[in-house]
């Protein structure tokens, strides 16, 4: 009944979405691996970063794709000073206390954003905006092909710096064992600092990724939010190639669930993917038992 | 006569009787003797959120009038008195829409004009009519508004019964003298009241002039990715599409069917929301080029309606119909005030109902309101054409020939 020509291109369609979701999942997953910590302004920092991307396109003319270099390095900034100066003060070092922070921090920015900017919906109309790759089978937005490898390259390049690195490591330590890491002389202070703020910049890559094939208001973060926690619950939390795994999967979910229940229905493919993994395997794809 | 037999009562009963003769005179000279108390009206649009774009274009065209009006001097028959707008938000939202009415309502505006969205105008005309606020409908075409008996509730311009029924008969006259290459058609709407019932409405009337609708997709708004919708189009492939959305999802609708190479015979669309926009035209000529819609237009033989044009591209505006439909129903506003010679609701609303108002530059029949609608409001055929939007039917407005099938996209 539904041909290939027509699902081949729905699936491609939703991997190149998808390949977004695990970025911005990745963020949500480094941050409770590490801090053990939902953060739940988690779509509400995303609004923020695609405002951002949109202003400096609309008042600089700076195309979004080269507004990594500004974007991502604010995002960062952004996420350490909230984790250290508002986060961590405001909780008092206790997990409940952390859920309304974040809770608290969400409402914030979204009111704010909405006194500041209206609730008008801001787009960007990029030249190469409407052009496509003809893959044969299905001809793919550019905006959604470079999001693609985009979002691979920055999940590489995270992936690496965890590896590779110094910091990294001391990241891993704190994942693993928050005290013995203190033991060892790392300062965990700095160490959740830093997380958050990895964590938030990839909110900020991925916004540069989005906006040219979205778009950004004040309400923009609700249904991204709720995709992430499915994404990482899906992929296992605090396991990066299980928020990829699971980002793909979820962008398929959407695109080829909106091909055949509708655009109103659709996106209930995903929270019956959601339902069914914490009935059948809670710890998710790749993640470990408590 | 009246003998005075005491000079001192004599004189303070005349000061009394020569003062109430003068009391008396004020009464019967109003414009001489005071200013004119400033008439307020509730101009009542969604500037900001979904629809914001139709909303702004609609204060506009509004505020528009109310200069035009008050520089000619205001109402005559209330002693030149201005009208005075007071402005109103819904933030595309149907119950901030309501709680404005109230907040109008208790400022004690005399009527209200606006509300742009359908599913706007079903909450505020309702919230008006608890009031008796007489409340006349700019837009917002879905016929329910003016069937719910609220006698409080005016629309000049046609509803989409009116609208649809002649854009199949248009639809059937182009398809016949083209020797009907059209058989199958593709519905793609928003999901709200005007896009639901327009969808309703052609899926029952397309068959009775041999067109088969093989596909109906329904989208919220907003809705910023079309690529499942166009790829089931291009499954199905229709011979005709017809889109029946908002601006924004229009727009995005047209540009992603030229991006995937989608070549249907012919895009008609019933109050397209982007379709007959000076804006998408001039933004998008490639993804315009040929659209069809039946909508909402001005006469363009009427030098009033080319004036309206000048004046609004002179602001750096677009002439889009929510420009003016919200400038004629605002006059509708003044004209009923006049006759009225009050700002009293009950007789605004007797005014209004009891209205033959010829004044205007739509090409429409004679007015006449029953239960609320005009019953002389029609919408015209229009198509783009070498980048600008022609009237193509009926022939008394037209100002150019239709081309219809389209010529297929490269």
């Amino acid at each position: 009944m539904v041909e290939l020509s027509i699902l081949v291109p729905a699936i491609l369609n939703g991997i190149t979405t998808g390949a977004v979701y695990a970025l911005i999942a990745l963020g949500l997953t480094l941050i409770y691996g590490v801090l053990h910590i939902i953060n739940f302004a988690h779509g509400s920092l995303l609004m923020l970063a695609l405002y951002g991307v949109y202003f400096l396109y609309a008042l600089f003319g700076i195309d979004p794709y080269l507004a990594f270099p500004v974007i991502v390095p604010a995002m960062f900034g952004l996420g350490y000073a909230l984790q250290r100066f508002v986060i961590a003060r405001t909780s008092h070092g206790r997990d409940e206390n952390v859920l309304l922070a974040t809770l608290g921090l969400s409402i914030i920015i979204e009111n704010l954003a909405l006194y500041l900017w209206s609730a008008d919906t801001r787009t960007v109309s990029t030249p190469y905006g409407f052009s496509t790759v003809d893959l044969g089978l299905a001809l793919i937005a550019v905006p959604k092909v470079v999001a693609f490898f985009g979002a691979l390259i920055v999940t590489g390049a995270l992936w690496l710096f965890m590896r590779r690195t110094d910091l990294g490591k001391a990241i891993r330590a704190v994942a693993r064992e928050r005290d013995g890491a203190r033991l060892v002389g790392i300062d965990v202070d700095h160490v959740f600092a830093m997380s958050f703020g990895i964590g938030i910049a990839c909110l900020g890559a991925a916004a540069c990724l989005l906006l040219p094939s979205f778009y950004a208001n004040p309400m923009v973060g609700h249904g991204f939010v709720l995709i992430a926690f499915t994404v990482v619950v899906l992929g296992g939390m605090g396991s990066f190639p299980g928020a990829l795994l699971g980002g793909l999967l979820i962008g398929v979910t959407e695109s080829v669930g909106g091909l055949f229940l509708g655009e109103s229905l659709g996106q209930i493919g995903i929270f019956i993917v959601f339902i069914a993994i914490l009935l059948f395997r809670p710890t998710g794809l790749f993640g470990q038992q408590a | 006569m009246v003998r005075v037999t005491q000079a001192a009562g004599g004189s303070r009963r005349r000061f009394i009787a020569g003062s109430a003769a003068f009391a008396a005179s004020l009464s019967a000279f109003p414009h001489v003797a005071r200013a004119a108390t400033p008439v307020k009206i509730g101009l009542l649009h969604p500037v900001t959120g979904a629809v914001s774009y139709s909303g702004t274009q609609s204060r506009a065209g509004a505020m528009m009038a109310v200069e035009d009006i008050n520089a000619a001097g205001g109402i005559k028959s209330l002693g030149g008195a201005p009208l005075e707008p007071m402005l109103a938000d819904a933030q595309s939202k149907a119950d901030i829409g309501a709680a404005e009415v109230e907040k109008l309502n208790e400022a004690g505006v005399a009527a209200i004009v606006g509300g742009y969205a359908s599913f706007i105008c079903l909450a505020t005309t309702q919230a008006a009519a608890k009031h008796g606020l007489p409340y006349i409908v700019d837009v917002g075409v879905a016929d329910q508004i003016v069937q719910r008996g609220l006698t409080n509730t005016f629309r000049f311009a046609p509803g989409f019964g009116v609208i649809t029924r002649r854009a199949v008969a248009g639809l059937d006259t182009l398809n016949t003298a083209a020797g009907k290459p059209v058989k199958t058609a593709m519905i793609v709407h928003e999901d709200s009241l005007f896009g639901t019932g327009t969808a309703n409405l052609l899926s029952k009337e397309l068959p009775g002039i041999g067109i088969e609708v093989i596909e109906v997709a329904k989208h919220p708004t907003p809705t910023r990715d079309f690529n499942n919708i166009v790829l089931r189009m291009k499954a199905r492939n229709p011979d005709l599409v017809i889109p029946a959305n908002y601006y924004d999802e229009y727009v995005l609708l047209a540009r992603t069917m030229l991006q995937q190479k989608v070549s249907p015979k012919a895009i008609y669309s019933v109050l397209g929301g982007a379709a007959s926009q000076y804006r998408f035209v001039k933004e998008f000529p490639d993804a315009a080029a040929y659209i069809m819609d039946c909508n909402h237009w001005y006469n363009p033989k009427r030098q009033a309606a080319l004036d309206l044009k000048k004046k609004t591209e002179a602001k750096g505006l677009f002439y889009t119909y929510e420009v003016f439909l919200n400038y004629e129903a605002v006059m509708l506003l003044a004209d009923a005030l006049e006759r009225a010679a009050s700002a009293d609701r009950a007789k605004i609303i007797e005014a209004l109902a009891s209205s033959t108002w010829a004044g205007h530059f739509m090409p429409y029949g004679p007015t006449k309101f029953v239960n609320g609608q005009n019953e002389g409001a029609q919408p015209v055929n229009l198509q783009v054409l070498d980048n600008d939007i022609k009237v193509v039917l009926p022939p008394d407005f037209a100002n150019a020939k239709a081309v219809f099938p389209m010529p297929p996209r490269a």
